[in-house]
């Protein structure tokens, strides 16, 4: 499977994800094409190291090139999960004091 | 190698599709559903690599975990299809149209490149995604980022609280 | 020799710098003498140097490279030979004897501006200095423009009166207009030659090496320069007006030196003049009509200042025709003698109008022949010498000049003649008007007559004897002389053009000239002692009476055509478009400010919109190998 394949998916999915953020008002749907993103470049991070994996087996059968990746990518997960927690307590006071979800509401920063 | 190709490309339409249905979705409970449909099919394909643990783990964090999560916050705060305010035409377009020259940007950019040439991801084989290679690396190589990453979601949960309180 | 023609320079240099500055600080009789005492020196310095160059020939004097790149190298240097140590004479001489008659003149002024004043002199004559010793036009340029700088300072120098300023303004723009000229000749030489040095440039094989349309072409615009600064036509009705100043800056600056330079500069360029025929034709008409229209004007004016103004346009007339018709040593002969007794005759008018009390009006005057004794006799002998009356030196110099004319054109010389009779009338009309007859002035201004301080009348005596004298040292070969003159100036001049009359035709000529002078001056004489003029009643007295409206025409034709073009220029150009245009940025930075801002809404959308962009941008300009088309072209090719 050429490494090309995997990058455009990737590619695709994560530019879908930015879609979805510059297109959306709903600060949960931002949310959630922002974790779209993320698990697009898992993806890759995973395709990335089965390739090196695949040319180090090659030079000796027994290496375990390309685990570093798989192991960047089970933090990227904790990171997203500690992130979205976070995230979304903001976004039920953002709620609270405000009954709305929409981000455009966030023009308090014009101010 | 040919059904291994057929799978990846069912797998690649399947998660693009959900993801494009994911932005078209007027209820955001079936955005909710359809995000939860590619984490399926992305570890799908994490499994097709023979990403084992990785696979399961996203299912159970991210499908199971985050977007559970992301329903719950939904139904609370009680966000229906027709109360939410769209978005001006022309934003969208624009939004569309750059997200659109950014993805044929980096895709001109990768198919200029010619050092992936030849260069394969090697399916189905491959020990390194099995549980053992990862935790024996995960616990001698990369120790010290998981125990701060216990500290991250320390921290994480005492700040989700703080907020939430208020 | 170095040192010495340092030294005539820089002292009136120091004199300038002392009295400008100390000048709330010393006494006036402090000021008086160290004025005077510096250009005394310079006088007694420039005597050395004249003999010097009696014995030993032009000296060139090199101080350092003013100008020093690779295309053009303009040194500092100093020439001294004939004509510029017999200039430096002039002026000193002539120069030292006006400061001491200023020091009594000027006596009611308080002791600042009694400083400014002699301040201003000092600088004047050491522009002067600069303008006949340099060795190259650009020095001399230098000192051109200085002297037009004093003289603006010192026509203005009673600045209070707003008259006075616009005299002095007019000047000094007049003047301008002349440097224009010189300024463009001076391009023209370097263009041509490369080189503005008189030993580069005023030699046969450098005048070979220009071509006709370009010794034409220079030789014009040098007499433009001149036509400003010796106040010929059209650019004389300055000179007039510049009798706003003290009389005795009108007796140094506009009689003896600063007028004279423009002879100066054509005396020395003279090797180019002669190569240009239509140049020489063109001064000497001009010149002749300058001395005819200026004597004209001066037949009919009251103020004693002003008679003499239009006398001292007139004789520089005729100096520009002698220049004209080749007769360089004549034209410098007129120069030198027109320095004395027009000197002598202005000092003699200040001092007048000193014991009239500042009167200028010679209707008001009449019989002072006993009251002011010595003003009375030496103006006389300054009326005689002027009117070319022999054995003054007038008689000398003028006669020479008119009879290079007569060989050159006779209709120059009856017009000459014709110039010379009414020279000889109006000036002893105003001699007559001022001196005899009986007082017609009020009581307390007869009461006041008293006759000048030594210090005034010393200086008139010492030109007295000089203009009667001073003939002699171009006496023609024809009365048994051997005008030590014209040998002076042969190294100077290329070809001097003695005239070759044969001897009867100049005596006939000479005493042609003397009886017409004479019967003029005793019609005069007659006519003035016993009345003065009304106003003039016939239409052509009207005419000379103002002036021939000149100035009323330059008013109507360039001042005021400038004026609203500066009008126009402030209120259409200075308000809208300039200032449209400073404005108008300003007002552009603030209105795209205010839209920009509006990118700063809040809306964090927008935010990550313009981030996407960056992004893209930013690859766009990292992988600047890519070209998106020929991506499209790959795709469209699969």
């Amino acid at each position: 499977m050429p490494i090309e394949y995997y990058i455009f998916l990737c590619l695709m999915l994560f530019s879908i994800g930015v879609i979805g953020v510059l297109t959306r008002r709903n600060a949960i749907i931002v949310f959630m094409c922002i974790e779209l993103m993320l698990n697009a470049v898992n993806l890759l991070l995973v395709a990335f190291s089965k390739m090196n994996y695949g040319a180090a087996k090659l030079i000796s059968a027994t290496t375990t090139a390309g685990i570093d990746a798989q192991i960047f990518v089970f933090f990227i997960m904790v990171v997203a999960a500690a992130e979205v927690s976070i995230g979304l307590a903001i976004i039920v006071m953002m709620y609270r004091n405000t009954h709305s979800i929409d981000i455009n509401f966030l023009n308090r920063l014009k101010n | 190698m040919n059904t291994l190709e057929i799978l990846f490309f069912a797998l690649s339409a399947f998660a693009i599709i959900s993801a494009i249905m994911v932005l078209i979705s007027k209820n955001p409970i079936h955005s909710v559903l359809w995000l939860i449909l590619v984490f399926f099919s992305i570890s799908g394909h994490y499994i097709l690599l023979n990403a084992q643990f990785l696979a399961i783990v996203n299912i159970i964090v991210y499908a199971g975990a985050i977007m559970v999560l992301f329903l719950f916050v939904i139904m609370l705060m009680n966000v229906k299809k027709d109360k939410e305010p769209q978005k001006q035409l022309w934003v969208k377009l624009i939004g569309v149209i750059a997200g659109g020259s950014f993805l044929t940007l980096l895709i001109a950019l990768v198919k200029q490149n010619t050092s992936f040439q030849g260069r394969d991801v090697l399916l189905k084989e491959g020990n390194i995604g099995l549980i053992h290679p990862l935790g024996v690396a995960l616990f001698t190589d990369y120790v010290v980022p998981f125990e701060i990453s216990s500290v991250l979601f320390l921290s994480a949960m005492v700040g989700a609280v703080i907020i939430g309180k208020k | 020799m170095k040192i010495l023609v340092a030294f005539i320079i820089l002292w009136p240099l120091a004199g300038f710098l002392f009295n400008g500055l100390g000048r709330n600080y010393w006494s006036k009789k402090l000021i008086a003498y160290k004025a005077t005492g510096y250009i005394v020196a310079s006088f007694i310095a420039s005597i050395f140097a004249f003999l010097y160059v009696q014995d030993n020939g032009a000296v060139t004097v090199h101080y350092f490279d003013f100008i020093h790149t690779d295309s053009i190298k303009i040194p500092f240097d100093f020439k001294v030979d004939a004509l510029s140590s017999l200039f430096l004479l002039v002026i000193t001489g002539v120069g030292s004897l006006i400061h001491l008659y200023s020091t009594a003149y000027m006596q009611e002024e308080s002791a600042p501006h009694y400083a400014r004043y002699f301040a201003y002199l000092n600088l004047f004559i050491f522009s002067m200095l600069l303008l006949v010793l340099g060795d190259n036009y650009i020095i001399m340029f230098m000192g051109w423009e200085g002297v037009g700088l004093c003289s603006y300072l010192l026509i203005g120098y009673w600045f209070s009166n707003g008259n006075y300023n616009y005299a002095a303004k007019k000047a000094f723009i007049m003047n301008r207009i002349g440097d224009l000229g010189f300024l463009l000749a001076i391009f023209w030489l370097i263009a041509k030659l490369g080189t503005v040095s008189y030993s580069e440039v005023l030699t046969a094989e450098t005048v070979a090496k220009l071509s006709s349309a370009d010794i034409t072409g220079i030789t014009l615009l040098l007499f433009v320069g001149a036509m400003g600064k010796s106040a010929q036509i059209p650019l004389f009705t300055w000179l007039p007006d510049a009798m706003a100043g003290p009389t005795p800056v009108s007796a140094l600056i506009h009689a003896a030196t600063m007028v004279t330079a423009g002879i100066y500069m054509i005396t020395r360029s003279n090797i180019l003049f002669t190569h240009s025929e239509i140049t020489q034709n063109i001064v000497a008409i001009i010149g002749i009509s300058t001395a005819l229209l200026a004597a004209t004007i001066a037949i009919k004016q009251n103020d004693i200042k002003k008679v003499l103004a239009y006398s001292t346009v007139s004789q520089l007339g005729y100096m520009f025709l002698g220049l004209g018709v080749g007769a360089y040593s004549g034209a410098v002969f007129h120069v030198i003698t027109h320095a004395f007794f027009k000197a002598l005759l202005f000092l003699g008018a200040g001092s007048v109008i000193h014991a009239m009390h500042h009167e200028q009006d010679i209707r008001k005057m009449g019989g002072l022949k006993s009251k002011l004794p010595i003003t009375h006799i030496t103006f006389l002998i300054g009326c005689i010498a002027i009117s070319g009356v022999p054995p003054f030196s007038g008689f000398f110099s003028k006669d020479e000049i008119l009879a290079a004319a007569f060989e050159k054109n006779k209709i120059y010389w009856v017009l000459g003649l014709v110039g010379a009779a009414m020279t000889a009338f109006y000036m002893f009309r105003l001699y007559a008007t001022t001196f005899l007859g009986k007082f017609r002035g009020s009581n307390e201004q007869e009461a006041h007559l008293h006759e000048s301080p030594l210090a005034m009348t010393l200086p008139l005596i010492v030109l007295a004897i000089l203009s009667a004298l001073g003939g002699a040292i171009g006496i023609p070969h024809i009365m048994g002389g051997h005008h030590w003159l014209t040998g002076q100036l042969s190294t100077i001049v290329s070809t001097p053009q003695v005239a070759h009359l044969a001897v009867s035709t100049e005596w006939i000529l000479m005493g042609l000239s003397v009886a017409i002078a004479a019967i003029a001056l005793l019609i005069a004489l007659s006519r003035y002692s016993k009345q003065t003029d009304e106003e003039p009643s016939s239409a052509i007295g009207k005419f000379f009476y103002h002036k021939w409206y000149i100035d009323e025409l330059y008013q109507k034709a360039i001042i005021e055509p400038l004026n609203k073009f500066a009008l126009f220029l402030k209120e259409f150009i200075e308000k809208k478009v300039i200032d449209g245009a400073v404005n108008g940025s300003g007002k552009l930075v603030q209105f795209s400010a205010r839209k920009v801002r509006l990118i700063q809404n809040g809306q964090a959308g927008y935010y990550i919109l313009f981030m996407v962009v960056g992004i893209i941008i930013l690859f766009l300009i990292w992988f600047n190998d890519i070209t998106i088309l020929r991506f499209i072209h790959t795709l469209t090719q699969k």
